[in-house]
């Protein structure tokens, strides 16, 4: 098996406990396609990635969940619709959801078509429609992280500005105009588009959260900016980036106790 | 076979990207007299034997819960359709 060890990481992260611990299990659905690119990125950001099936109940224990991007069942009827109703999502709604008793809900992380399924699910407000312009978006986004209390943005700094890639067609967020108001006033805008509007989401919010914070869905794909060499150019070179990495030493860190 | 209609369209607030773009392109092909397009959609819900008002029923929570989004669509029609 070859090494996964990144060439160049970001390894001044010191969270304050083991890292081995945390299990990450990551959702496969029919027409999920990063699934693979998000158990690396959990690997390289320090966690045990553990596949999950869409048709098993069962989350094997696992201590967070990534639903990654692709399209699920085609996104036939609207994306993600169809997805909500997987019988792994009826788990994942209730251990993450505004039913969940335990004090700590599952910590969960939808990507893409991932956030769809979230919103769809009623687990995140709000919902994605077309692009405004129509067109399918494939490009390195720039983000501002306005909430970093959450397991997955704890070790970003307030404000940070991060770049991912970006890669969808229906990516544009729209929410009521109540609701809204209520995300922005609670800062639950965990990712905010920063330069021109890509896709006409309102207020151009990339990410949000639920109420309690454990559960957070974004359009860009920081899975895909974790490793120098195959992410997004920064200022030390072509495809250094490596600023989607801190999504998954964040929660690995969170798990493991630290500074949540 | 009877069918059931389910009728699903944008919320007026929502802009409707694709309905936007027919109506940008219609002028092209010489139909001018439109003013706007909005593009929803319709789902025919086929049943074995007779629709009761359970059925009918179903098709209503179906359609509220399933069929649309009630973020950004409305259900606006669920009707019988007789056999042809």
């Amino acid at each position: 098996m070859i090494s996964e060890t990144p060439l160049i990481g970001d390894f001044n992260v010191s969270p304050s406990g083991p890292l081995d611990g945390a299990r990450i299990g990551v959702i496969t659905f029919p027409g999920t396609l990063d699934d693979r690119d998000a158990a690396r990125a959990v690997r390289l950001g320090g966690g045990t990635a553990v596949p999950l099936w869409h048709a098993d109940q069962s989350l094997h224990g696992v201590d967070a969940v990534i639903l990654p991007g692709g399209f699920s069942y085609g996104d036939y009827l609207r994306a993600g619709a169809i997805a909500r109703f997987a019988p792994v999502m009826e788990t994942v709604v209730k251990e993450a959801g505004a039913s969940a008793t335990s004090s700590s809900p599952l910590p969960v992380l939808g990507i893409c078509n991932g956030f769809q399924v979230l919103t769809e699910a009623h687990l995140l407000p709000g919902s994605m429609i077309k692009n405004d312009h129509l067109k399918f978006i494939c490009k390195d986004q720039v983000l501002r992280v306005e909430n970093t209390s959450t397991p997955w943005t704890s070790q970003f700094t307030p404000d940070e500005l991060i770049a991912v890639p970006m890669k969808n067609q229906d990516g544009q967020y729209v929410v009521s105009a109540e609701e809204l108001e209520q995300i922005e006033a609670e800062g639950r805008v965990v990712f905010r588009y920063i330069g021109e509007n890509p896709n006409g989401s309102r207020n151009n919010i990339a990410g949000v959260t639920n109420e309690r914070g454990n559960v957070v869905g974004l359009m860009p794909h920081p899975e895909h900016a974790v490793e120098a060499g195959y992410g997004p150019d920064d200022t030390t070179g072509m495809r250094e980036g490596t600023d989607g990495l801190t999504i998954f030493t964040s929660v690995v860190s969170s798990l493991a106790g630290g500074n949540k | 076979m009877p069918t059931i209609v389910v009728e699903v369209m944008p919320k007026p607030e929502i802009l409707d990207p694709q309905g936007k773009a027919i109506a940008n392109a219609l002028p092209h092909l010489g139909f001018t007299s439109f003013a706007g397009v909005r593009q929803g959609k319709r789902f025919e819900l086929t049943v074995e034997g007779e629709v009761t008002d359970e059925v009918l029923e179903s098709a209503r929570t179906a359609a509220a819960e399933m069929l649309s989004n009630p973020v950004i669509e409305d259900v606006v029609s669920v009707s019988v359709k007789e056999d042809i």
